[in-house]
This record gives structure tokens, C-alpha cells and sequence, in this order.
């Protein structure tokens, strides 16, 4: 019953080398008796010999190879709140794909529990820790108020700072959070990339077969890079046309501004066109979304320092946020510095209570520029992280909906996710490919023409899955339709560029900054049968 | 990794078969060896892992501890046995192979579905193999035209509604962890739910099973046809909480969607108007789909969860629904709102839509659950009473709580007089888990001495076996014993449940001896 004799772990790679003796077959612990309470099997497990147990709910901190030290652990009061009802079961992508315990929510609480029991990890008990996607579609599941999200942020820090994780593992783990939080090495990237998808290159090794030789994990970075067009940089201060409502910043992401320019060029356009005067502050690095949500803890304390700096110097009432992974993040920014010194805490909540989604905010603004007719069937995909951490799922159908035309398909199994889950899509391949088709069959499933989301990593996933299932859908973000509404672009070249590719721009390509005086209708497009040119004021 | 496909396998149900063996002679059945408390380390079950793998295959079989804790409880969580092996079955033959290994070598196994089950009817054995049925869940065929739907046992509920809704069609039977149990364990624990008033209990909806018997023997229980000569041993099977096998398919009878769904939730400032309420609509001649009642402590936890906008400073509330066709419905419901009116009802609102209707029954559904919001732990328990009686059964239970100085919210089938008090306590305090179940039992004593029962719908399990005494008589309980050891033996299939005192096949309560001459002795079991 060691981890080198575990059914699914051939390898049988300890997660801890210096892991306690005693969790071998013989040196088990005897099976409590029938009826025995949490308290009794935590003192069989000491009797066996196999490690000190402080008693129920008391974390064994310090204990010699057991799961936490006494930096930052797991709460233990919120292990309490689970109540074991089961209920987030159906909500857990991994538990709907495996039907196992240990990869749900109730089951990764337990393997906690027993963490803070004294227990130390295994192998498998990180690797089913690992296997979380971190959607939080459990906690919007869960009647009890369980904050699994905090539980399993805490869980990642420690396993990434006291777990050895096989090699294969740690360099590909390197690479990753080596490359996507850091905007200028992305953007280094651009060219090649670009230059790769635009050669025949890609075609090649395809052909050739190499790209099937690539490791999967690889294989799926390669897959998932976006079709690139021009990046424009954003003017560093664009004003509101007409009477300025709101002086709002603009983060502008990693992945969403290298890979998405035109997300963040569209944004920027309904904002002015809403009333806002946006800053795009200069040199605003990664939000440290990504690092958190790994449990890279010491990377995401920089990252966020450096950002509430950032935006405490630009002056702005409200921080927006298009990408819902970033957005969620920016809001936690309180509880990731609560034990920074100084004013560190009172400053990250400071600048956490001025984050909205890009939704959000329009939604609170209420529209004033008016819309053109859409006329297009859409599927909104609910982004993990706006739905389940940020609890914003009506405002961005409301804005949909606010424009003439626009019909809503509802998906099927909304609530799970599409299996990007920040980086989980490159560490974890088959899983997340699993749950990939699954969701792009959900989207089919509506008969939708467009797909809207409202995060970049859900994008690349379904339209990645759907590329590989030989069907083609145009994806765009929220904004994006909003922006096409608002400028009068025709719903065929809406969805002609949609289809192309995230990183292809909405409006052909300017030199200067983005328009910002709308309506800037570019008119019909010949055969497109054109649009209604009068703008109909929204709701 | 494991292996993530699932081989689903597919067979049609055409035909009505009587109890037959698709196994063995009756000679070679194995499981003949007795079981003693005193092999209770694990060793034996643990021994059995490997050609458990051989058997099923490595990937379903889990013994790593850290996997083995997570499958130590259901949704009874103060209960905790760790069992010494997992069998993840992926298919019928999966249970039949675990299931007669475990025989051979005289090792007890225990079945789970999604673990939702709040008796403790999958609490492991811990020199046991546990045989978990969340991934048998296919639905095999669904026949509108009969109304049937045959689905695999870890199928859940929710989803079969979500088979039959196409042909405007649903299953009745609606715990209220529908969402997620498992129609397995429906079958075991003879699941009930909001709707049980009008429409009846698992019992009543469902049409066959497939069985495997406690020695690997593979059964077939009653089928498509609304009725089967001979004794209702489908009948013994549900609600036996898998005391007698493991159902691997389940065949259950869809009801016609109802033309027209109403609900309305009322308030009222008294416990006793609600109640008088209920007999009330009862008495007048109407039937609800459901008429469900919650306490102001529950009101509280439910809107601190989901915030279902239940009336400011009710007492009590009636979730109240009728269903059928819209004219009758409509008149009924009219009717009703005079009835609470007369009942001194301060606030009456109907849902007006599909969105208010689902807010009012996610505030009734989750209100278990929600609980855990207004306390650190709190303990389910499941009671009868003549509905009549309500008024008075909960002053007592008010008086017993008092007196324990322990909180109890109440959420309640009140059509049925099916209590749920909540049992609240602070799991970190020394002895208040034992004085929440002692002041649990005082209830389920009240309810027995009102003329009612221990459990309406969430079965004996581990957790109210000691109450089976207070209910039944000696011979009552040597009569259902007997019944099970036709089936079991060996007692192998989930031992340790239901029954109050531990006891061997064949022996009499008082009289240690052996009783029946087709059964040695020394076959034994304890539960």
C-alpha cells in the first residue's frame, strides 16, 4: 500500500522522498472498528505507529514530513464548515469525468483534513490535489458556504514549497510560469509564433507527423497559441466621448494583451463610448493570477505589490478587468497580502474594492451609447472565474441581451468547466482535452452562430477543441459584440472576424490609437446585405 | 493514471424474467466461513487486493491509504470506518467478480453510490472491500410507451427526470439531494422526497433490478410489467439498505409531467397554524403534490445559503404545491389560500414563474446543508408522525431541546408528518456530538411513542439501529432477520446495519444456538 505499489502510479515516484517510514504495507495502521469516530481513527493511525496526530481538526504542524508547516496553512475551521453532504459532486469536473471520491471537492477536503491531522501526502494525494481545476464550481454548489477556493490556494502553496515533483514535471512547470505571466516575454514570442502560423511551418510538421512527437504537454501549448494579427499598443490615456462618467484603469493582462490585442482594443472603445475616461497604466506586469491559483505564492505576492502600485500611481477610481481568471484574483489581493507587513493589507484591499469586470462595470454604468441591431444567436459561456469566484453571471447576459437582435442560447452543463483552467490545459492534457469536448459538444448542442466568453483561456480551449473536432465557430468576448453594436459593424463581418482568430482586430487595421467616437459604423460590406444603420437606443 | 474510459455495456430489458441464476450451482456457492470480530484488522480484505486486480483490473482497485479516507464516511460524516480496499466498478461483471471474491474468502463489502445517505448505510467495513457504483451510470434504455426507464445504479436521480422530460414525462421520487444521489441508493434506503406525499416512495417506482446476490449470484427482481406473481421479493429488496445484494440495474416507472404546476409559500406566526394548515388541506379533500414546512431556525440557515426570499419574521412556512390539470389545480389553489387565510396566514405568495418556483424549493432543498451556515455541525434525524399530531410533537421536541440546551431547526414533509429536526452542536466541544444523537433519539422515541416511526425515508443505517428495538418487537426484528439470512447467509452484504444487536444466521434473539437446521451454526455474522 505504498505509493510504489498504488494501482496508478507506475512510477511509483514518492511526492516526498523524506516522507515518514511507516505508511508501507505492514506498518498500515489497524482499521479502526466499526463506528469509530474521526477522533478514533486519528488515534489508530498513531498507534500504528505511522506519525503524531494532535487530535481532530489540530493541525500537527512542525511534525516531521507532514503535510503543512505552520506558514499559512489550510484553515481548519473552514475543513469544519464541509458537512460531507455531497452536494458539490456534480459540479466537480474531475468527478463527473472519473467518479472518484478523491477527485471531488468533499474528497480533496478530506485528503486536507487529513493533512492538517498530521498526515503526510502521498503521491496520490497530490496528485488528486493537482488535478483540481480550481473552477470553483463547487463553492457556487455548495449550501454550506464552504470557501474551498481558500482551502485549495493554501493546499497548493505548501505542496509547491514542500513537495519534490518529478522532473518531467518540474521542468514543464518551469517553462509555463517561466513564460505566460510576464507580458514582454510573451510578447518576444509574438514574432516567431506569427512567423511559425503564417509560414507553412505548422502545416509541415503536421504533415510530417513531428507535431504528434511532441510532448503532450507541449503539443498542447502549440495548439492552443492563438491565430496572431497586428497588436497595436494602447495610447497610454483615452478619453470619454461626451460627458465623462468614470475615470477607470484598464488592466491589461498577460495572455489577453499579447494574444487578444484587439479584447483590450474593443474594451477600451465601449468604455469611451460608455462615458470613461481609461488609463492604461505603462509597464503593469502580470497580475499574479497564475502563480496563485498554482500555489506559487511568493511569485504572486510580487506580482500583486508591484500591480497596486501600479495602479495607486495612475490615479483611477475603478480597475477593470475583461480577463475573469485576472479579475477574480485582483478582488482576493486582501487575503493574499494579510500577512505582508506595513499598510501592504489595507492597500491591496483598498485597490481589491475598485476591481469590476468589465461587465460588471458596464452593467453598473448602464448604457448610453446605442446599439445597433445584432441580429445573431449566441451562446454565452460562463468563464469559471466570473461566474463561480466572481458571482457575475446576469450582468453580461443583460448587456447581451441589451442589444437589438442578439438572441441567447443557454448552454447545457454551464456550470462545468471547459477545462483551461489557467494553466491546467498545458500541465494537465487529457483531462482538460476531456472536458474541452465536452464543452465545445455543449456549444454545438445550442445551434448557436457565435460563442461569447468573457476570459481568453476558455476561448483558446473550446476553440482549439472545436478546430479539432473539424468544426469552425467564431468566439468572441463580450465586449467584442458590445463593440460591434455600438460601431455598427455588420454581424457577417462580426463573425467572419471572430472566426479568424482572437488576436485578428474588429476594425481594419489603424495606425494610432483605437476609435473612441462611436457610432463609427464602417458600413456594410458588399453581399452582406448590410446593416440597419439608425442605432437603436438599448433598453 | 487510471484508465478513464468506461466500457459501458448495453443489454435490453424486453422480457420479464422470473428469478434466475445466471451463475453457479447452488453447490458451490462460497462465503460459507464464519466472520469474527476478532479478524478485524484489515488483513483479510487487504489480502484480497490483488486478485481483485487481477479480476476487475489494477486501475479500479484503490488501496493507497490517502485514497482509502476519502471513501470513509457518507453524508453521515460523524460516522468514520476506513475500509481496506475500494473497488471502483465500472460494469456489472466488476460486482460480480469483487462481490464473489469477497464471498470465497468470507470478507464482508459494502456498496456506495455518490455517499450522500444520511443513516450511514455506506459506511465501510474495515476489513471490507467497498464496491462504489459511481460510475455504472449509464442509462440503458428509456421506453416512454410503458413509462419505464432502465438506468445503471449509479445513475443519478435527476438525471433519469432529465431521460424522461423529452416525452413530458419524470420520476417522482425527489430527495432532496437529487442533484447528486445515486438511484442505487434510492433503491437501498427506499429514498423518499418533497413529492412521496402524492406520488410514493422509491418502493412505488420501481419495477425491477438486476441483483447480485451476496454470493455472486446474478438475479433479476420483478421487470417491465406493472405485476408479478409470486412473493414481492423486489419488494424485500428496496429499503434493504444492501443488507440483501447489490442492484446493478434498475428499472423504474417515469409519471406523466403534470399539465399545470402551482406553489405558493406561506407565513404564519405560529408552528401550530402551519400544522393545522396542512391537516386542514389534507382533510379538505386535496391532495399536494408537496407540502413542505420549515421552522424560523431553518427560514434563517436557508437564507443565509441561497437567499430565497422567505417572508420577514415567519415562525413557520408551508412550501406548498399542487400539480394536475390546470382547472382542478387552479380551484385547489384557491381553495388552499383559504384554508392558510383562516389559519391566520400573514404573507402568501405565489410563484408567479419557473424562477420563482425553483427559488422557493433551492431555500426548502438546501436547507440541510444550509444549516451548516448557522452552525459548526449539526445531525440530521429522520422521524414519523401522524400528521395530526404535529402541533403537539413539536412542542415536545421544543421542550426536549430546551431542556438538553441544545438548538433544533426543523424542515419537515409535513404532508407526510415526516420530521427532519436539525440537531445543531459545536463537533469541537467535548460530548455535544453524543448529546445531539441522545437528544436525536429522544425525538425518534417521541415519534414511536405518538404512533409513528424512526425513519421515514433516510433508512436505519448504522445510525439508528439501536432504535429498531424501541420500534419493533423481538420477534418482529427475529422475522426480518430471518428474512435476510435467505438472501445473505454468510452475512457479508453490508453488515453491521440496520439491525440493533449483533447476532448469527440461525440464532434466536436470547437463545445463542442454532435454530434452523438448513444452517450451520457456525455460519455466522455480526451486525
Amino acid at each position: 500500500m505504498t505509493a510504489a505499489t498504488a494501482p496508478d502510479d507506475p512510477g511509483g515516484q514518492k511526492a516526498r522522498p523524506d516522507g515518514p517510514p511507516g505508511s508501507g504495507e505492514g506498518a498500515r495502521p489497524p482499521a479502526p472498528p466499526l463506528g469509530a469516530t474521526v477522533a478514533a481513527s486519528a488515534d489508530a493511525a498513531t498507534a500504528g505507529g505511522a506519525r503524531p496526530t494532535i487530535g481532530l481538526g489540530m493541525p500537527g504542524f512542525g511534525a516531521p514530513g507532514g503535510a503543512f508547516d505552520a506558514h499559512q496553512p489550510p484553515d481548519a475551521a473552514l475543513v469544519g464548515d464541509c458537512v460531507h453532504c455531497g452536494f458539490c459532486l456534480p459540479s466537480c469536473p474531475t468527478y463527473v469525468l472519473w467518479g472518484e471520491e478523491m477527485d471531488s471537492p468533499r474528497g480533496r477536503i478530506d485528503l486536507i483534513k487529513g493533512g492538517l491531522e498530521g498526515e503526510a501526502f502521498d503521491a496520490a494525494a497530490v496528485r488528486h490535489l493537482d488535478q483540481c481545476l480550481g473552477c470553483m464550481a463547487c463553492v457556487t454548489a455548495c449550501p454550506s458556504g464552504v470557501q474551498y477556493d481558500r482551502l485549495i490556494e493554501a493546499t497548493r502553496a505548501q505542496l509547491e514549497r514542500r513537495t519534490t515533483r518529478p522532473r518531467r514535471e518540474r521542468l514543464l512547470r518551469a517553462l509555463v510560469y517561466g513564460l505566460f505571466p510576464h507580458p514582454r516575454r510573451l510578447r518576444v514570442l509574438r514574432g516567431p509564433l506569427r512567423a511559425y502560423q503564417s509560414s507553412g511551418l505548422r502545416t509541415l510538421l503536421a504533415r510530417t507527423g513531428l507535431l504528434r512527437r511532441l510532448p503532450a504537454a507541449l503539443r498542447a501549448m502549440e495548439a492552443l497559441a492563438p491565430r496572431l494579427g497586428p497588436a497595436p499598443a494602447l495610447p497610454a490615456r483615452i478619453p470619454a466621448s461626451g460627458t465623462r462618467r468614470r475615470t477607470v484603469g484598464l488592466l491589461t493582462g498577460c495572455v489577453q494583451g499579447t494574444f487578444f490585442p484587439d479584447v483590450n482594443a474593443a474594451t477600451v472603445r465601449v468604455l469611451t463610448a460608455e462615458g470613461c475616461d481609461v488609463v492604461v497604466p505603462r509597464r503593469q506586469g502580470c497580475c499574479g493570477a497564475l502563480s496563485a491559483h498554482a500555489g506559487r505564492a511568493p511569485e504572486a505576492v510580487r506580482f500583486a505589490r508591484h500591480a497596486i502600485e501600479t495602479f495607486e500611481a495612475s490615479g483611477v477610481d475603478t480597475v477593470v478587468v475583461n480577463a475573469a481568471g485576472c479579475g477574480s484574483h485582483l478582488k482576493e489581493y486582501a487575503h493574499l497580502l494579510r500577512d505582508e507587513g506595513g499598510d501592504w493589507p489595507a492597500r491591496a484591499g483598498a485597490l481589491a474594492a475598485k476591481v469590476r469586470d468589465i461587465t460588471e462595470l458596464l452593467d453598473e454604468l448602464g448604457p448610453v451609447a446605442p446599439r445597433h441591431p445584432l441580429p445573431v444567436t449566441v451562446a454565452y459561456q460562463d468563464a469559471c472565474h466570473l461566474a463561480h469566484a466572481q458571482a457575475v453571471r446576469d450582468q453580461p447576459r443583460r448587456l447581451l441581451r441589451g442589444v437589438p437582435g442578439v438572441e441567447l442560447r443557454e448552454l447545457p452543463e454551464a456550470e462545468i468547466c471547459c477545462g483551461s483552467a489557467g494553466t491546467y490545459n498545458l500541465l494537465h492534457p487529457e483531462p482538460a482535452r476531456e472536458l474541452g469536448e465536452r464543452k465545445a459538444r455543449a456549444v454545438l448542442s445550442t445551434g448557436a452562430r457565435l460563442m461569447v466568453t468573457a476570459n481568453p483561456g476558455c476561448w483558446m480551449q473550446v476553440a482549439t477543441t472545436l478546430a479539432g473536432m473539424g468544426e469552425r465557430m467564431p468566439v468572441a468576448h463580450t465586449v467584442q459584440v458590445l463593440d460591434a453594436a455600438i460601431r455598427g459593424v455588420p454581424v457577417e463581418r462580426l463573425l467572419a472576424q471572430a472566426l479568424d482568430g482572437p488576436g485578428t482586430p474588429l476594425a481594419p487595421p489603424s495606425s494610432g490609437p483605437p476609435r473612441t467616437s462611436p457610432p463609427a459604423a464602417t458600413g456594410p460590406l458588399p453581399g452582406t446585405g448590410g446593416a440597419d444603420p439608425s442605432p437603436q437606443a438599448s433598453s | 493514471m487510471l484508465a478513464r474510459t468506461r466500457a459501458s455495456f448495453h443489454h435490453s430489458i424486453g422480457t420479464y424474467r422470473q428469478v434466475e441464476s445466471v451463475s453457479s450451482t447452488r453447490q458451490d456457492r462460497p462465503g460459507r466461513r464464519p466472520l469474527r470480530e476478532d479478524a478485524n484488522d484489515g488483513a483479510r480484505a487487504g489480502a484480497l487486493a490483488d486478485r481483485l486486480r487481477a479480476a476487475v483490473g489494477a486501475a479500479k482497485v484503490l488501496t493507497d491509504p490517502a485514497q482509502l479516507r476519502t471513501y470513509a464516511c457518507d453524508g453521515l460524516a460523524t460516522v468514520r470506518v476506513t475500509p481496506s480496499v475500494v473497488v471502483l466498478a465500472e460494469r456489472r461483471e466488476d460486482v460480480v467478480a469483487a462481490v464473489r471474491l469477497c464471498a470465497g474468502a468470507g470478507v464482508p463489502f459494502v456498496a456506495r453510490g455518490s455517499g450522500t445517505g444520511l443513516s450511514g448505510g455506506a459506511v465501510p467495513v474495515a476489513d471490507g472491500v467497498l464496491i462504489v457504483l459511481s460510475r455504472l451510470r449509464a442509462v440503458r434504455s428509456v421506453d416512454p410507451g410503458n413509462a419505464r426507464v432502465v438506468v445503471e445504479p449509479g445513475v443519478i436521480n435527476l438525471w433519469v427526470t432529465r431521460e424522461a422530460a423529452p416525452y413530458g414525462q419524470a420520476y417522482a421520487p425527489d430527495p432532496s439531494s437529487q442533484q447528486v444521489c445515486s438511484i442505487g441508493g434510492n433503491v437501498a434506503e427506499n429514498a423518499g422526497g418533497a413529492h412521496c406525499l402524492k406520488y410514493g416512495f422509491t418502493v412505488n417506482h420501481v419495477m425491477g433490478a438486476e441483483v447480485v446476490l451476496p454470493d455472486g449470484e446474478v438475479v433479476h427482481l420483478g421487470g417491465i410489467a406493472p405485476e408479478h406473481p409470486g412473493f414481492d421479493l423486489l419488494g424485500a429488496f428496496v429499503g434493504s439498505e444492501g443488507t440483501l445484494g447489490i442492484a446493478t440495474e434498475v428499472t423504474v416507472r417515469t409519471v406523466q409531467a403534470p399539465e399545470s404546476v402551482r406553489t405558493m409559500l406561506v407565513g404564519f406566526h405560529s408552528v401550530a397554524d402551519a400544522a393545522g394548515t396542512v391537516s386542514d388541506i389534507i382533510a379538505g379533500g386535496i391532495l399536494p403534490a408537496a407540502v413542505e414546512m420549515m421552522d424560523a431556525l431553518a427560514i434563517e440557515a436557508a437564507e443565509a445559503a441561497v437567499r430565497c426570499g422567505y417572508p420577514q419574521g415567519a415562525v413557520a412556512v408551508l412550501v406548498i404545491e399542487l400539480d394536475g390539470p390546470r382547472v382542478e389545480v387552479d380551484e385547489q389553489f384557491l381553495q388552499v389560500e383559504r384554508i392558510a387565510a383562516a389559519r391566520h396566514a400573514f404573507e402568501t405568495r405565489i410563484a408567479r414563474d419557473e424562477d420563482e418556483r425553483a427559488l422557493m424549493w433551492k431555500g426548502r432543498k438546501s436547507a440541510f446543508a444550509a444549516v451548516g451556515r448557522i452552525s459548526p455541525a449539526y445531525y440530521v434525524q429522520d422521524g414519523v408522525i401522524p400528521r395530526t399530531k404535529l402541533p403537539e410533537v413539536l412542542d415536545e421536541v421544543g421542550r426536549l431541546a430546551d431542556a438538553a440546551g441544545i438548538r433544533v431547526a426543523n424542515v419537515f414533509h409535513a404532508g407526510d408528518g415526516n420530521l427532519h429536526p436539525l440537531i445543531l452542536f459545536d463537533d469541537k466541544v467535548e460530548g455535544a456530538a453524543h448529546a445531539a444523537e441522545q437528544l436525536g433519539f429522544a425525538i425518534l422515541d417521541l415519534c414511536v411513542a405518538s404512533g409513528g416511526s424512526i425513519t421515514g425515508e433516510h433508512g436505519v443505517g448504522v445510525e439508528k439501529k439501536s432504535r429498531m428495538a424501541v420500534q419493533f418487537s423481538a420477534d418482529d426484528l427475529d422475522t426480518m432477520h430471518r428474512l435476510r439470512c435467505a438472501f445473505d447467509p454468510a452475512g457479508l452484504a453490508n453488515p453491521g446495519k440496520q439491525f440493533p444487536t449483533p447476532r448469527l444466521c440461525g440464532e434466536r434473539p436470547g437463545v445463542r444456538t442454532a435454530a434452523s437446521e438448513d444452517h450451520d451454526p457456525a455460519l455466522g455474522e455480526v451486525f
